[in-house]
Order: C-alpha cells, then structure tokens, then sequence
C-alpha cells in the first residue's frame, strides 16, 4: 500500500488506485477531525515548510491545520516581506530553506510548472497547493471526496463545472480526477472562458445553463475573477450573472435536486446566489472540513513514503 | 517446510472465550463500569464475542468500540509498504469507564504501547486492563496482560494464528513451525 509517486503535482497521470487510496485514507482522517482531542502523531519529527508566493486564506490554513493535527513541526512563508522582495530566485529561496532540513514542501505559486521544477531542485517531499492556471490537485481531490461521500461513487456520477475553466487549476484537476475515476464530466461558460480544444480532455462543452443542469447530478462552480469583466471577457458582472449563475430558479427547473459545489471564495449573486450557497444541496462547508482531512491523507501517505 | 499443529479447536475456543469473559466480570465486580474495545482486526472480532458473553451471564450490555493503532506504530518510517489506515469507532466516552483492551496475541508489546497511547488520546479511562487470546512470550516492551486465554511459549520462528469465523471462516488457534529445510535443526 503506497503511492506511486514522492510528489503530488497534479492529478494528471495519477493511476486510479493512488487517488482510490488518497480517498480511502481520508476517511479515517475525517473520523479524528470529529473527536474532542484532533491531533495523532505519524509524522512526529517531520518538518513542512508552507511556500506560499500567492494570497491564500483557506488552503493555507488547511494545510496548516492538517500538517499539525499530524504532529509535524509547521514553518510558514509569505512571498511579501521575505527575499523574494530582494530578487532572490525561486531555486535559491527553495535551496536555502531545504538547507535547513526541511523534509516536505508545500508551495503556490503564480506560475505553472512552479512545484515540479522544485522537485528538481531538492529532496523533500513536493506537493503543489496551485500553480498557475495548471493544476490544484488538494482542491480536486476534495471535491471528489465531497462528492463520493455524498453519492457513494464516482463513477457514472455526471457533473458540471460552471465557469471561468480558461484561468482556473481548479477546474483542470477536477477534470483529470473525475475522468480517471470514470465520471462523466462537462463544462459550462461563455465562449471566451472555455479553453480552445478541451474537449480533447474528454469533457462535453456547454455555452446554455439551462441545457446542462438536467443532465447532471452536482454542478461545480468556480469563482469569476472580478478583473475578468474589465479584461473584456464578459460585459459585465450582472451580465454573467444572468447567463451563467446557479440560481434557485435556474435549479428549481429540474425536477430533482442538484448537489452544488463551490471551491471558495464565493463572489455571492455573480456566479452562485445567496440561497443557492446557503441551501440544502450546497455542500460547500462540508468541502472544507473535507479539505483538512483530505490533506491530513496526501501529507501521511507522501510523508511516510521516504525511498525515492 | 512447515507444520502446522492445533492448539485449540471451535469448541475449546468458544471455552475461552466464555473463562474470559466471567474472569473479568468477577475482577472488576460485575459489568457496570466496562467499556470493551478490540484493536483491528482480530481483536475487534475477539472483543465481541466477549461482548456478547457478558450480555449472555450477567444481562449488561457493555460498550463497543474498535481501535485502529496504524498512525500510532513506532515503526510507520523506512517500510518498503505502508499499512492500511482503517478507522477506529468508539462512540462512547472511555473517560472514567473501566477499558477492556482486547487483542488476538500478545507478542514484542509494541501493539499493545501504540493502543495505549491511542486510547489515552481519545478520553482520561478510570483503568485499562488487557485481554489477549494467546500470551506467546518475547515481550520487548514491560507489558503484561491481565487476562489470558492460554499462554503458549513458542520460539522465533514459529507463528501464532488464531482463526476466526469472520475472517478465516474456521475458529481456532495454531501454531505453525517453519523449519529451513537442510538447516540446521
């Protein structure tokens, strides 16, 4: 039992079973986050360093809280105030924290292919916590957690992903996961923001809301990036909320209920409406207790698994 | 080459499994005050069979509950394999309960230390008394058991298995003893 890889870069290639153990582990982690003492000790001794080159509010804290409830000792960088404002380069900031004796990396950074080209650089552990618009496999692996505990199984499962997929790793490793555990994936968005050719993913393209939602069990919706509407993309924010937010009318024109996901932070009345977020089928709050426990499983399996 | 030689068959089992059962309901003065709870996977199975006896001679239910000590190992590091987390279940409260821990064979003790600090991190037990099926010796760690179902010395290369309906489809105990063929005996 163990993962076929030292590093979690995206969930591109990753063989079913890896993430069919990922999942499994998962779940004896989310039973410790429910007792009153949440903390166990496998990974006593281990030092993580947090390379955050990007603003992050949840997936820091996540990490975070994971890799303590885990027992490991926790050290946190913020590209703002440290040697990267000096023009140190991202190997020689990598370099010299590994000097340190640092036994796994966690890093966001703005640009894609950042976590793999750290693997070449040192010998700790890397996980991508997001790279660019590339891949954030802990978000991917999450969601389908969510998912799979909510249905049972993922595959057959059909879901949407509504949005902005052109700029988002989200969606990228929603679509790699989902398609390796045999669901049936589509997305959903204006023209501008699909990406040319994503269909060669495997995914089917949706331009209509309407035309998608009663075709699938969950929909995933990604935040709009608020400067998207300035860069032209879209007219407006108002303008993309007519066409393309998940609404409690746009649902309630299904029959059956839709299970809706949101990756954080949610921009409230643009891509999701308040009572669809705050409704019975949401199940954002639960993705992020699942974010911990998910987490809790990557850094055990990847931190006990030493040979190279 | 290997033997295998019976130790204790179905009907000896259900014995067993029935002393031990009255052995702790009289030490601890009836069952009141029990919580039972079997490390995995052997010992779940173990601890609900005694479980069911204390219901069967004294009519009190004792709590259940099944302990998975895997990230409490102290030998999680430098394994080629890693092993399989499962899920420890105890929905009750062990604070101020007396705990029967309830293991299949008690060998180096290394099981035994990973439960106790597993269990001392789910509440503060009044007690914590071990049962264990088989007592086969080679203790690397002081821990004894309070309550045994037979002790069977035994030499390193000999193996214990005790055999359960729900996970062997047989009841039993064996000891199986491997001899290295043109070995030195």
């Amino acid at each position: 039992m163990k993962l076929s890889s030292r590093h979690l870069l995206g969930l591109d290639g990753v063989p079913q079973k890896d993430i069919q153990l990922i999942l499994d582990t998962a779940v004896s982690f989310k039973e410790i986050l429910n007792r009153p003492i949440k903390k166990v000790p496998p990974l006593q001794g281990k030092t993580i360093v947090n390379l955050f080159f990007e603003n992050s509010t949840r997936t820091r804290i996540s990490f975070e809280l994971a890799q303590r409830r885990l027992s490991a000792d926790v050290v946190n960088f913020a590209a703002s105030g440290s040697s990267v404002s000096k023009g140190e380069t991202l190997k020689d900031t990598a370099r010299n924290i590994e000097a340190m004796k640092i036994d796994m990396v966690v890093i966001r950074h703005a640009s894609a292919g950042a976590a793999h080209f750290l693997t070449k650089v040192v010998q700790a552990n890397v996980i991508n916590a997001g790279d660019g618009a590339h891949e954030h496999p802990t978000q991917g692996l999450l969601d389908m957690y969510t998912l799979r505990e909510k249905f049972g199984s993922l595959a057959g499962l059909r879901v949407c992903i509504v949005g902005d997929i052109l700029n988002s790793r989200v969606a990228r490793s929603n679509i790699y996961g989902l398609k390796t555990m045999g669901a049936d994936v589509s997305v959903c968005g204006p023209a501008t923001l699909i990406p040319r050719d994503i269909e060669c993913l495997g995914v089917k393209v949706y331009h209509h809301l309407d035309d998608v939602l009663p075709q699938v069990d969950a929909v995933n919706v990604l935040r709009i990036q608020l400067e998207r509407a300035s860069a032209g993309l879209f007219p407006s924010l108002r303008e993309y909320h007519r066409f393309f937010g998940v609404t409690s009318e746009r649902l309630n024109k299904v029959n059956r209920p839709i299970t809706v996901l949101h990756p954080g932070p949610i921009n409230r009345d643009v891509e999701l409406s308040a009572d669809v977020a705050d409704g019975p089928h949401s199940l954002i709050l639960e993705q992020v207790l699942n974010g911990v426990a998910v987490r809790m499983a990557v850094l055990y399996l990847l931190g006990l698994n030493e040979t190279p | 080459m290997s033997t295998i030689q019976s130790i204790i068959d179905a009907k000896g089992f259900a014995r067993t499994v029935n002393r031990l059962a009255h052995e702790i309901v009289e030490c601890n003065k009836g069952a009141e005050t029990l919580g039972i709870v079997g490390i995995r996977t052997r010992g779940e199975f173990l601890a609900r069979r005694i479980a069911q006896a204390i219901l069967q001679t004294e009519g009190v239910t004792v709590p259940f509950g099944t302990l998975d000590i895997t990230l409490y190992r102290d030998d999680l590091r430098g394994r080629l394999s890693q092993p399989q987390l499962k899920t420890t279940n105890i929905l009750y409260d062990i604070t101020g309960k007396n705990i029967i821990l309830v293991d299949d064979v008690l060998f180096t003790g290394r099981t035994i230390r990973s439960a106790l600090n597993a269990l001392m991190d789910l509440g503060r037990p009044a007690s914590i008394q071990l049962a264990v099926f088989i007592d086969r010796g080679h203790r690397e760690l002081p821990i004894k058991a309070d309550f045994v179902g037979k002790n069977i010395p035994t030499s390193n290369d000999q193996e214990i298995k005790v055999l359960m309906t729900e996970t062997d489809g047989e009841e039993g105990v064996q000891l199986v003893s491997h001899t290295q063929e043109g070995g030195i005996q």
